[in-house]
């Protein structure tokens, strides 16, 4: 197995297709490592094996990502799917256990195109079994063709919450309530960016395309909720919440949870980069220039890894992320590469143009980035928001104060799910913005991993 | 709530059956699912008990982010079950609390 | 500068286990004491420490530092029980004994044979054993076939160096004791009487000032007229998944702590202030962890970390006080667990009044140092 690489791309979702197709069109090979068994990232999973039942179900946006899949034909790419990278130093060499082997490589360049994760969405109840994330429901719908077929509730915001509820409504399943944790001034606060983000007609056509959908197929819709619970001891059983017209209470099998996505900085964080602090998408994002490069030499990042774009942007920074590593590698000079750049980046700012717009209406009300004392935060080491907001009163300025003192970010999810969150209590908390509470100090390895496997790190 | 699966599946007659065991009760699958997917369907919300109170969880984010459906696959303990693919005759149980370190030499302790 | 009037007996920089420990003890006198301590991402000893309450292999060439190092471990019980009392936390303090593991023969002689050296030196007074791989195993049966010994001390033991940070600082505070957080001291300038503190654009006046901000006394001391030529080691640690109890005793490489979870170090390299890991550093812990106990090859690693140790030139604790600024002190190690109860119940009175019954407390000054190099 070759130990070295010009060129590795982490993440085979649109940004990294897009970067080894750009790479190999110029001649370059690629290694593609992917956690997943099969490419397309999250957004287009499971494309390559969907049939026709399933990508009829999950739309026409979702079926044309197949196209990106046919890079992996190339025989210039070396795709290695089923590789979690485990440990990734400042010197760009990667760990990663395949197929139950460590192997390990060297890359002069490397473009992490780690993708998104939800957000999470806490309040009382949100650890019990039968409550998901809209993603994961989307995940079983593209993986494998299982869906809730009835007693499903839907609640959060955001475009994904609709439509998943329009595909669960095209299998023909029954959904309970729709129920939308928007705040009603987030409309007004969006209205400035909509001229904006009509250059982009789509995404607002296809919202509207969704919204009547519901209507039409009468799913009962509830707006503006707030102070959510999941009912049940053992799985969940109901949604409690009050709207406009005082408390509800739903009974569901399947809680399916969204309020946006944001980065997975799990890697860049492990490497240290800078990260900025993003007060409307109220998230942090590495530093990077327009090639997606960041402070280390070498280390590039495209996608929603490196900020929130989507999966049509994600595309255009893969290619502009690969042609930033082509003219660094000498294949291409500055004035080729830029000539390359200029289709890639009109793509882009179309792609982008409804940004704002959707980040103002669906920006995450309050009270689920900072949750009630009984709230678990970190679900790992079972921590409540209460218990945060007493470490602060002890004097604990940042989470990883909080974390020595309570173990929040302790367990194995090594604080991805938890790490926003006990930033936004701390900072709420302390009365201050995230940014000066800071973010979990990410340590390797970047999954768990066992020692056996570590073990093989030492030189013999 | 009735009785059975709250999931179903869409209509797939090409994919391959397969069988794993779930606690020693046969769950049936199609190729192609992760061991996640294929409880999920099979109507089996919880997975394990967590270390720390022992509170019953299941799958959250089926991506490989949460580490909520740990389960022992194949006597190997805490695996990510949306991580590991469904696979004729696999042995599957749910993570009750902390797991145990098998010895070659003895059985876990 | 906006000027801070409360009233402080005394100062102590560094709000770590070390700082930490002696604020307490003196908070505990009834001195009014504010702590200065640094933000969220400072080099911390204290949150990356192993947790070993160790007195095993302690001052083989300064005996003074193991009568030290043992008179910590038999206070410790008094302090772990002041802290949870104080404070709700319980420290999972456990000393039942620990083994110092050896992989090969010579390494286990070699040990054997300086451990009797400072036997000698205390008069006979060094409960040690050596045990072969055969009576080990009776003690601690995962071990592997490769394991040679080990040597055995009955006095070590350990604990959750986390809540003991938390249960200090929740029995100072509730003493009355403040921690002043986010930028620890920046200057100390000597008045008649009285020291000034320059910290976060802020100034305060304290009648005796600690040093206690680990690396950072290397810069604060000569401040006050002080010595502390201290520099960083890099020790590197994993931790595991919890698992279920395999281990009864803490070894000074391998630790099972109290929620489950396995704790392996341990390394040494002069690496300067850089606290990441190393693949290749991690990859021999991980390799020596799996020689020693086999059955943790199964286990998931979930974090590692490299943690800063303060080290003097003889690896050995600088305790001193100020001739040229009376009311200067410094305290400085790379044990702030084990002589956590010694710093709070023995140091602090040592520091509050000037007086002690213990005949070695002249011997930590970094004078000692100074000798050396004259000689």
């Amino acid at each position: 197995m070759k130990r070295s690489a010009p060129l590795v791309i982490v993440g085979a979702g649109p940004a990294g297709l897009a970067a080894a197709k750009t790479a190999l069109d110029h001649g370059l090979p690629a290694v593609l490592l992917d956690e997943q068994p099969a490419a397309g990232g999250q957004i287009y999973r499971g494309v390559g094996e969907a049939g026709e039942g399933r990508r009829k179900v999950l739309g026409a946006d979702y079926a044309k990502g197949a196209d990106l899949l046919r890079v992996l034909a190339d025989k210039g790419l070396d795709y290695r799917p089923g590789a979690e990278v485990w440990e990734m130093t400042r010197e760009r060499e990667i760990f990663f256990t395949r197929q139950g082997a460590v192997e390990r490589l060297a890359a002069d360049q490397l473009i992490l195109c780690t993708g998104a994760i939800e957000r999470p969405m806490p309040f009382p109840g949100w650890t019990l079994p039968g409550v998901m994330t809209c993603g994961a429901a989307q995940i079983l719908l593209k993986t494998a063709g299982v869906y809730p077929r009835q007693d499903i509730v839907l609640a959060g915001s955001g475009p994904l919450l609709l439509l998943l509820a329009t595909q669960l409504l095209a299998t023909g399943a029954k959904i309970a309530a729709l129920v939308e944790t928007t705040p009603s001034e987030n409309y007004k606060a969006a209205l400035p960016y909509l001229p904006a983000a009509l250059q982009a007609p789509d995404y607002i056509f296809k919202g509207l395309g969704f919204i009547r959908d519901l209507k039409r197929a009468g799913v009962p819709w509830h707006k503006s909720a707030r102070e959510l619970e999941a009912l049940g001891d053992n799985a969940v059983l109901g949604l409690r919440f009050r709207d406009a017209a005082g408390i509800r209470e739903v009974a569901c099998g399947a809680l399916l949870l969204h309020q946006g996505v944001v980065p997975n900085v799990q890697i860049s964080r492990s490497l240290r980069l800078e990260h900025l602090w993003d007060p409307l998408q109220r998230c942090w994002r590495p530093k990077l220039d327009d090639w997606g490069l960041s402070e280390i030499p070498g280390v590039a990042v495209a996608g929603d890894g490196g900020g929130i774009v989507g999966a049509k942007a994600s595309e255009a920074q893969g290619g502009l992320a690969a042609l930033g590593a082509l003219r660094r590698l000498g294949e291409l000079d500055t004035a080729a590469r830029d000539a390359k750049a200029r289709s890639l980046q009109k793509d882009f700012r179309r792609e982008v143009a409804p940004r704002r717009f959707l980040d103002a209406l669906y920006r995450p009300s309050g009270a689920f980035l900072r949750p009630s004392d009984e709230t678990i935060a970190c679900r790992c080491e079972e921590v409540t928001a209460g218990r945060i907001r007493e470490f602060v009163a002890l004097g604990c300025l940042g989470p990883n104060q909080a974390k020595a003192f309570g173990r929040s970010g302790m367990g194995p999810c090594q604080g991805r799910v938890c790490g926003l969150l006990v930033s936004e209590i701390m900072a709420d908390a302390r009365g201050v913005s995230p940014d000066e509470v800071g973010y979990y100090r990410i340590r390797p390895p970047i999954k768990p991993v066992t020692l056996g496997e570590m073990a093989s790190m030492a030189e013999d | 709530m009735p009785s059975g699966s709250i999931f179903a599946r869409l209509p797939e007659p090409d994919r391959r059956p397969v069988t794993l065991f779930f606690e020693g009760e046969p769950v049936g699958a199609l190729q192609g699912d992760s061991v996640a997917a294929a409880l999920l369907a099979a109507g089996k919300l919880t997975f394990r008990a967590t270390p720390v109170g022992g509170a019953p969880r299941g799958p959250y984010c089926m991506m490989g982010v949460c580490f909520e459906c740990l389960l022992e696959i194949d006597g190997v303990a805490n695996r990510q079950g949306c991580m590991v693919q469904a696979a004729d005759g696999m042995r599957v149980s749910r993570m009750l609390g902390a797991r145990g370190l098998a010895d070659s030499n003895g059985p876990a302790r | 500068m906006a000027r801070d009037e409360a009233e402080i007996d005394f100062a102590v920089a560094g709000g770590g286990l070390v700082g930490m420990a002696v604020a307490y003890g003196l908070a505990r006198l009834g001195r009014k004491v504010t702590v200065f301590d640094e933000g969220d991402l400072a080099y911390r000893a204290s949150r990356g420490n192993f947790g070993l309450v160790w007195a095993q292999g302690k001052g083989v060439d300064m005996p003074n530092y193991a009568r030290w190092t043992r008179l910590s471990a038999s206070l410790w019980p008094e302090l772990a029980e002041d802290l949870s009392r104080a404070s709700g936390v319980g420290l999972e303090l456990r000393q039942p004994g620990g083994f110092d593991i050896c992989l090969s023969e010579e390494e286990l002689q070699g040990r054997t044979a300086r451990f009797e050296g400072l036997r000698d030196a205390l008069g006979g007074d060094y409960p040690f054993e050596t045990l072969g791989h055969n009576a080990l195993r009776r003690m601690l049966p995962a071990i592997g076939p490769k394991v040679a010994g080990a040597t055995f001390f009955p006095e070590d033991g350990h604990v959750n160096p986390l809540y003991l940070l938390r249960g200090l600082v929740q029995a100072f505070q509730a003493l009355g004791g403040r921690i002043v957080n986010g930028t620890g001291i920046e200057r100390i300038l000597p008045e008649a009487e009285a020291f000034r503190l320059e910290s976060g654009g802020r100034v305060f006046e304290a009648g005796r000032v600690v040093l206690a901000a680990g690396l950072g006394n290397a810069k604060l001391a000569p401040m006050v007229g002080l010595n502390a030529p201290v520099k960083p080691n890099r020790g590197q640690v994993l931790i595991t998944e919890r698992v279920q109890p395999f281990l009864d005793h803490p070894t000074a490489q391998i630790r099972q702590v109290g929620e489950g979870a396995v704790q392996i170090g341990d390394s040494k390299e002069d690496v300067g202030l850089d606290d990441t890991t190393s693949p290749e550093v991690v990859g021999a812990i991980a390799k020596r962890a799996t020689r020693i106990f086999p059955i943790l090859e199964q286990a998931r690693v979930v974090r590692s970390w490299g943690a800063l140790r303060v080290m003097s030139p003889d690896g050995h604790p600088i305790y001193d006080r100020s001739t040229a600024h009376p009311g200067a002190y410094l305290v400085t190690c790379h044990s702030g667990v084990t002589l956590a109860a010694s710093h709070a119940l023995r140091l602090a009175p040592w520091i509050a009044t000037g007086e002690t019954d213990l005949p070695y407390m002249e011997a930590f000054s970094a004078k000692r140092f100074d000798l050396r190099s004259v000689a």
